[in-house]
């Protein structure tokens, strides 16, 4: 249990966090989209860190999820190719989630099934390519998405709590908490996986591809089964995001925001559980604390910047120079300590 | 069949500056094995220092074009000394994530110094299009087509004719055993990403004035620049200059015949069928890349 002992005193900071704050709305928006992202960022460092494979179209999971949860949620009418015609009544935003799940699941199988036969750069720019050509989707299929003019009226989550009725999350207190309770599920599910032998199969294949495949490891199905998970989660982010701003446009599936979950992951810690986390807090509220100072693309500037110089100065990131820190204080003069398994790299 | 005409000199002009593109980001991936994500935006500075030129300065619009590709040249340099240098060895993933640093710091800059509005660049060719019998094209874009295509025989004579480019194809076969030859790797692999940045600044120099000058054009560029690559096998030059034509057909045909909308996702298609039916690309000798 001691090692999970940071994450759970971050978890009760996070939980205490808002009752600091006095409720100040615009922080506590910025500290809900911060832990929306950090959720998409702890699905890429499942196949950045874990696999070793850098996904720089992961917003497309991102934005598929958000679509199909609202479009869930809204109900639509299009027309398809030879007069077919498909209508959908609105269904519960819940399901909404849940399908979101399902469908960017099956888009990370697609992709991963595609690029993994090709591995290293192809499955970079496969990516890339892919998240740009459902961006084009969004914009031009205005049908479906309204294109530019943006979905709009997202209604939010409602939970049937049983014996107490249904709760409809409008506040953004409710919507801190329930970026809490989901981010906290995906962090203990990715503990799970690292540690199960499908874990080891996936760091096998990272460490020594051709040791791990004669041991009998099947290094496309470990990475695709990586990838699937890693989408579905990224989803469930996309569905947390449209449902707490209740408006969507092509926007969401901009380069830069994987971008900024690149930066949290590598700058935090990439193959670690908390790292993620931590750079997702630091990289999601530094434009916060840089607003004041500086207009938006000197912002950028710095982001850029800052992942430069972590390639250089912290290759590992930070929560591994902090863990290699504290071993290295627990053990005066001695050899140093072995690092916590999750911290190595 | 006019209509079919008419995009296929259309694909001949953009095929040009396509391969532009194309031939740089391969060099620089073939050579240095490096995935070159500040492509796009040298391919967005060309762009401002050839609109800088010609109307900061007003050194014409034909001296402009050799600022812009020797301001490529330049950055590139800078680049490579800087941040690739001391990073020679490191794996893959390493100068990937620097190199996509550098180009968000390139871009942002662009957009701080110049501010998001498009600007056109002015051009001394006439208004009205030369007709070809039943097609017509600009003289503009003609010109862009002559000036790519001599750029890309400037390139083959300098690799295959020089001893510059006789170093470069030893340290693209084997760097160790080119290192033990004499060559100086680390100035040739300084001079290769110079040269491929100059390629990538030449190209936006010249789809600049056809188009709009604006800080994100660089995006597509690099996105186009992948799928020519991949299309023509990593690494794969003349692979890389016949895919440049390849992706203009099918954004030409593309944009014609099926929906405009959908000009820039034909790059993507082209890589699916390419990972699908050949993986290694079209034109690449039997090795495994990845």
């Amino acid at each position: 249990m001691t090692r999970h002992l940071p994450a759970l005193a971050l978890l009760a900071a996070l939980a205490a966090l808002p009752f600091a704050l006095g409720h100040n709305p615009y922080l506590l928006n910025a500290l809900i989209t911060t832990g929306i992202v950090t959720i998409a960022a702890m699905s890429l460092n499942l196949l950045l860190g874990f696999t070793g494979q850098l996904s720089l179209g992961h917003i497309a999971f991102f934005g598929i999820g958000a679509y199909v949860s609202a479009l869930t949620s809204l109900g639509f009418d299009v027309e398809l190719l030879w007069g077919l015609r498909i209508v959908h009544e609105p269904w519960p935003p819940v399901v909404g989630f849940g399908l979101a799940v399902l469908a960017t699941a099956g888009c990370g199988y697609l992709v991963g099934r595609l690029s993994f036969r090709v591995r290293g750069a192809y499955f970079v720019i496969v990516t890339i390519s892919f998240a740009e050509v459902v961006r084009l989707v969004a914009l031009n299929w205005v049908e479906l998405t309204q294109g530019p003019l943006a979905l709009t009226g997202i209604p939010p989550f409602s939970l049937g709590l049983p014996g107490l009725g249904s709760v409809t999350l409008r506040t953004k207190m409710q919507n801190y908490y329930l970026v809490l309770v989901v981010g906290t599920l995906c962090y203990a599910l990715i503990a799970l996986l690292v540690r199960s032998r499908f874990g080891r199969a996936m760091r096998g294949l990272k460490e020594n591809e051709s040791l791990a495949l004669s041991v009998g490891i099947n290094a496309t199905r470990t990475l695709t089964l990586a990838a699937v998970i890693s989408a579905a989660m990224a989803g469930a982010a996309g569905s947390l995001y449209a449902h707490y701003l209740r408006i969507i446009d092509p926007d969401v599936f901009l380069f830069s925001t994987t971008v900024t979950m690149v930066i949290m992951v590598v700058g935090g810690g990439k193959g670690t559980l908390l790292g993620p986390v931590v750079g997702g807090l630091i990289f999601g509220l530094l434009p916060v604390a840089l607003r004041p100072v500086m207009v938006p693309e000197a912002q950028w500037m710095v982001f850029g910047v800052v992942l430069i110089v972590i390639q250089f100065v912290m290759p590992r990131g930070i929560v591994p120079g902090l863990a290699r820190l504290a071993t290295r204080r627990h053990a005066p003069g001695g050899a140093p300590a072995r690092m916590p398994a999750e911290a190595r790299p | 069949m006019t209509e079919f005409l008419q995009h296929l000199l259309n694909t001949l002009v953009l095929g040009g500056t396509y391969a532009l593109l194309g031939i740089g980001l391969t060099l620089i991936f073939g050579i240095m094995n490096v995935v070159n994500f500040t492509h796009g935006a040298l391919y967005t500075v060309g762009a401002y220092v050839m609109y800088l030129a010609v109307t900061a300065l007003g050194l014409g619009f034909f001296a402009a074009l050799p600022t812009a590709i020797l301001g490529g040249l330049l950055l590139g340099a800078i680049l490579d000394l800087v941040l690739l240098r001391p990073l020679r060895g490191a794996d893959m993933d390493t100068t990937m994530l620097v190199m996509i640093g550098a180009g968000i710091v390139l871009q942002s800059g662009t957009l701080w110094l110049f501010g998001g509005v498009a600007k056109s660049i002015p051009t001394p060719f006439p208004d009205a299009p030369l007709q070809l019998g039943p097609v017509s094209v600009s003289w503009l874009r003609l010109f862009v087509l002559g000036a790519a295509l001599a750029l890309i025989g400037l390139n083959y004579w300098l690799i295959n004719r020089t001893r510059l480019g006789l170093a470069m194809r030893a340290t693209f076969q084997d760097h160790d055993t080119a290192s033990l030859m004499g060559v100086n790797v680390r100035l040739i692999y300084t001079a290769t990403f110079a040269i491929g940045s100059s390629l990538a600044a030449a190209a936006g120099a010249l789809l600049g004035p056809v188009y709009v000058v604006f800080p994100q054009m660089g995006g597509m560029a690099e996105l186009k620049a992948f799928a020519i690559v991949i299309l023509g096998g990593l690494g794969n030059i003349t692979g890389a200059a016949i895919g440049g034509f390849i992706l203009a057909l099918a954004e030409e045909l593309g944009a014609g015949y099926i929906s405009s909308g959908y000009r820039d996702a034909m790059g993507f298609l082209i890589i699916i069928a390419v990972l699908i039916f050949k993986p290694t690309g079209l034109f690449a000798k039997a090795e495994r890349i990845g």
